[in-house]
């Protein structure tokens, strides 16, 4: 039998690393499936805060299970218990899985390599906390375009509505699941002589996090 | 030198959802762009019956003494059509890019409806920047 031989046969299952996982998902077929969440979840709600609320209890969902998995795949089991070492499991492990290889995307019969990733802005750690943050507990995710938001235009009627609420609820996800309760929220901050404006994530912990740190020392 | 005077965007029953004059020639006020999109839909569908040529699928190109309109339709009966300069070039290249942008900035936004008139703002941005590339093209050649 041709081929044979070549993989390794484990006897069990278990023994068998775990798969990288596809790294290449179509955006196009992404932007769409997003878009009808959105427009599923209009339907429901009669106020924007609540449907703001529902893509953050969506993300959340996705946050959840993305630190189970990454977890397990990245980390060989471990995970993060200091705020620090979450912060920047959050904005490198797991933005680089959710958002940051290169994807196949087709517009108009024409597949195009593009590389998605922005060069993510760090989030800000401690020492160099980004002006307007005065508060300790508050740590800012900052990116130029939002994968979720690339292709959506809000409305003038729905003030500060931002689809990245969703990527919102998925950090609040990964950082509840991992012991760091904290209220996780996007809006959108206008740049100097930029058209578009950013999307900036701000993460506020939960006073027990940073009582808890203080202790660690 | 402005290439194109306008462009439209007219959905499959002839409602104009998206029109946008460039230059100051052609000029047109809303009443008199509504009744040229949905006279240039019935205009559309009439030539593709009276067609001599069996699957024709509708007028591409007309052109007048003053003006050339070229015309792109999609698969599901969206019409998009720029009014230029009698004899601008590359024409459909420009039409193709200014589907993909719809497709891109107007079909995946969840704000917007199906067969309403357009206003998106990333579409707009994104249009002005293929238009204004357009040009640059069109003196370089």
């Amino acid at each position: 039998m041709i081929g044979v031989g070549k993989i390794k046969q484990y006897t069990n299952v278990l023994d068998k690393p775990l798969s990288k996982g596809k790294q290449e998902v179509s955006l196009s077929a992404f932007a769409f499936l997003f878009s009808e969440m959105v427009q599923y979840n209009q339907t429901q709600v009669d106020n924007i805060a609540e449907l703001e609320r529902r893509l953050e209890d969506a993300g959340y969902a996705v946050g959840a299970r993305v630190l189970e998995l990454l977890c397990h795949r990245e980390k060989g089991n471990r995970r993060e218990t200091r705020l620090l070492g979450i912060l920047s499991f959050v904005h490198s492990t797991v933005w680089k899985v959710l958002f940051g290889k290169a994807l196949e995307i087709g517009c108009g019969g024409t597949l195009v390599r593009r590389v998605l990733m922005e060069e993510s802005d760090r989030c800000q750690v401690a020492d160099s906390l980004e002006k307007g943050t005065e508060h300790e507990d508050e740590y800012m995710i900052s990116e130029k375009e939002l994968l979720v938001n690339r292709f959506i235009s809000i409305p003038k009627d729905m003030g500060t509505f931002n689809c990245g609420a969703f990527v919102a609820g998925i950090v609040r996800g990964v950082l509840d699941s991992a012991g760091f309760p904290a209220v996780v929220t996007a809006h959108f901050v206008p740049v100097e002589g930029q058209l578009r404006p950013r999307t900036t994530i701000l993460i506020k912990f939960a006073e027990e996090v940073l009582r808890r740190e203080a202790r660690l020392g | 030198m402005a290439a194109i005077y306008s462009l439209y965007i007219i959905n499959k029953s002839g409602g104009l959802i998206f029109y946008k004059d460039y230059g100051s020639a052609g000029r047109m006020d809303t009443n008199d762009s509504l009744r040229l999109a949905s006279l240039w839909h019935s205009m559309h569908a009439i030539s593709q019956q009276l067609s001599p040529v069996a699957g024709c699928s509708g007028i591409e190109l007309l052109e007048a003494d003053t003006f050339d309109l070229h015309c792109f339709q999609s698969l599901t009966g969206t019409k998009i059509f720029v009014v230029s300069e009698p004899g601008t070039l590359y024409m459909e290249a420009l039409l193709k890019h200014i589907y993909e942008l719809y497709t891109d900035y107007v079909l995946k936004n969840p704000f917007y409806e199906m067969e309403m008139p357009i206003r998106c703002e990333l579409f707009d941005i994104n249009l002005s920047q293929a238009i204004q590339k357009d040009r640059v093209a069109l003196l370089g050649r």
